[in-house]
């Protein structure tokens, strides 16, 4: 059972792991912009998001491996369970590369002001929690 | 945590561009060498970047694979004059091509700066992480 503290801050705590997760990923397209053959990938922010709220936390367990025979549970490409996708092609490359430098660093600065900006909505929520306890 | 990968990541990235920036200024240095510890003419290298797991997470950074001598022909000067010039006057000169060089430069640079970007964004955000609640 969530007690209503977990609850008023699961939104946010979620979205901000989220958005960090995809940080990561845009990272690495913006590192990997030579490399032959690259696939520059991304996931649909929304939709992970909801399907991260809609799953229970208590049920969301992995398979448990207590033999080096037993087989681990198939997990999902990205660490919260939302399935990585590749970017479309814009402008094709000679050496099979998809990262578009433009379209990464967009999406990268605009992910960064989404994160600060469930940042400064979670340390509303705290101020609020905050002057509820003292007064 | 995820933006801490970051600066694994990006890491990964500055190191391969600074090692290709390597490469070409060994390329660009040696671009009249005439002869090597082989008594060849030095051969233009090139580096191979590939995808490596960075944290568990599989294609996250970069990695120089290896790297490898341009084969194409040297490049024939005639010059009679030359000490190492063969019995027709010509001399075989490094494949180096220096606009080509020039170019890469340009673009590891412009790349490695993509990822010190990169880092830089990610340690405000962690800056920015640590005051929440206050």
């Amino acid at each position: 059972m969530r007690s209503s503290l977990d609850h008023t801050l699961a939104f946010h705590q979620t979205a901000l792991r989220l958005r960090a997760e995809r940080q990561q990923l845009l990272a690495s397209n913006i590192a990997n912009a030579d490399t032959p053959n690259y696939r520059a990938r991304d996931f649909n922010f929304s939709r992970t998001l909801q399907a991260a709220m809609a799953r229970n936390p208590q049920f969301d367990a992995k398979l448990l491996v207590t033999s080096p025979q037993h087989i681990a549970g198939a997990a999902s490409n990205t660490p919260s369970g939302g399935p990585l996708q590749y970017r479309t092609v814009q402008q094709a490359s000679a050496d099979g590369n998809t990262v578009d430098m433009d379209v990464e660093r967009n999406q990268f600065i605009d992910n960064a002001i989404r994160y600060e900006a469930s940042l400064t909505m979670i340390s509303g929520q705290v101020k609020g929690l905050l002057t509820a306890i003292q007064g | 945590m995820s933006l801490f990968t970051i600066f694994h990541v990006a890491g990964s990235g500055m190191s391969a561009q600074a090692q290709r920036l390597n490469v070409v200024a060994s390329n660009l240095a040696n671009a009249d060498s005439v002869t090597s510890s082989n008594g060849q003419p030095y051969r233009a290298r090139h580096v191979l970047f590939g995808a490596v797991p960075v944290a568990g997470q599989e294609n996250s950074g970069v990695a120089v694979q290896f790297v490898a001598e341009d084969q194409s022909t040297p490049r024939v000067v005639h010059n009679p004059s030359h000490p190492l010039a063969d019995t027709g006057g010509n001399v075989a000169m490094p494949n180096v091509n220096v606009v080509e060089e020039m170019v890469d430069m340009i673009s590891a640079s412009r790349s490695y700066q993509n990822s010190v970007e990169t880092m830089n964004a990610a340690k405000t955000l962690l800056l920015k992480t640590l005051t929440i609640g206050q």
